[in-house]
């Protein structure tokens, strides 16, 4: 556990990182980003917390098995978002301008960007996102366990 | 001894490359033209995607729409690896390793 | 010449990751070594799609419709996250190879009695 001045930085900032990691996901089909990008940032809140809070404390608040179940959830999200599309092939776009969600019909060239559009993307994005996001923190939390014990 | 012909190696490799670089001759090229930096010759592939990949996906993000709809098969092959990355780091930790992980 | 300027950046990036790799004794360095590498790479995909005065793949508010290639930014993206797994399984083989030999070494870890 690091000093009182970092803990009380990184508290300031965690909901900060939050809140961009998923602005980054959800709007990875309008804006440079996605789920890849937001996920990592998502992360790098949890190596936040972690570095300034120390494992013993943080693994009372975070267990590595949601982190694990998240990640085994993303994959199977996107794996089954590009199978429904199975009739026409796989990893078809089925919902893009179809009218119904994420499904309008965006005007084609430069235009201001909408949030309703995209098709499959959207939730692809989130599924990718939540994946690398347990991904990326179980990896910190494993490493964290083990350096703890190799120091002993 | 060793280290002394890794380096004249090393340096032979850097000098080798460094011409490349800074003359490429017809890199990429079927037909012999000299390849030029910021004027790439076989854009069909890009020139597609720039121009159908609105219509056809309905997102503004082209890199998005390439990585999530026209190469989708990459994707899931990066992604399958990640998650084979983590296990392996939990077995190697966990296992090989020797530790106890409580919980 | 000055117009391969990224060329000539990538080639002495990948230069400085072989010399870490080969020279250096510590494994943590030979580590990040092979990152430089990657790097490297991922800045040699780039810079190969790169159009002269042209804005990157996005029409949200774009200045204008001259775009840079998509294709070699997506590869790089999978790219960037296959290199952020590779590293991640060889720094926690480096945890466990500091805890069983107590060094990172590269001299000390060969020997292979006892």
């Amino acid at each position: 556990m690091m000093s009182k001045i970092v803990r009380t930085q990184a508290n300031f900032l965690y909901p900060f990182i939050l809140i961009f990691g998923f602005y980054v996901v959800a709007h990875g089909h309008i804006t440079p980003g996605g789920g890849f990008q937001g996920g990592a940032v998502i992360a790098t809140g949890v190596a936040l917390v972690a570095v300034a809070y120390g494992y013993d404390t943080i693994k009372k608040w975070i267990k590595k098995t949601h982190l694990t179940a998240a990640e085994g959830i993303g994959l199977l999200c996107f794996i089954i978002t590009a199978f429904i599309g199975l009739s026409t092939s796989f990893f078809y776009n089925f919902l893009a301008n179809s009218g119904l969600i994420f499904g309008n019909r965006v005007p084609y060239g430069i235009n201001p960007g909408y949030l309703n559009t995209a098709g499959t993307l959207p939730i692809m994005n989130l599924a990718v996102g939540i994946e690398v996001l347990g991904g990326l923190s179980v990896i910190i939390m494993y490493m964290m366990a083990y350096g703890r014990e190799v120091k002993q | 001894m060793r280290n002394v012909l890794m380096s004249i190696v090393f340096l032979i490799l850097l000098a080798f490359m460094l011409y490349v670089a800074i003359n490429p001759g017809d890199f990429g090229s079927s037909t012999g033209e000299h390849f030029v930096f910021g004027a790439p010759k076989f854009t069909d592939m890009d020139n597609y995607f720039i121009h159908n990949g609105q219509n056809q996906t309905a997102a503004n993000n082209i890199v998005t729409s390439i990585v999530f709809d026209y190469r989708g098969f990459d994707t899931l092959g990066e992604a399958s690896v990640l998650f084979t990355a983590v296990l392996g780091v939990g077995v190697v930790l966990r296992l090989l390793g020797g530790g106890r992980n409580d919980e | 010449m000055i117009f391969n300027l990224p060329f000539i950046t990538v080639i002495i990036v990948m230069f400085f990751g072989f010399y870490a790799m080969v020279f250096r004794r510590n494994l943590i360095k030979v580590v990040i070594g092979l990152d430089l590498v990657e790097s490297a790479v991922n800045l040699f995909l780039v810079s190969l799609g790169y159009v002269k005065g042209g804005v990157a793949p996005i029409y949200t508010s774009a200045p204008s419709t001259h775009m840079v290639l998509p294709t070699p930014q997506a590869l790089t993206l999978t790219s960037i996250v296959i290199g952020v797994a590779t590293t991640a399984m060889l720094l926690s083989f480096c945890m466990v190879i500091y805890k069983h030999y107590g060094t990172l070494d590269t001299r000390k870890v060969r020997r292979l009695e006892e």
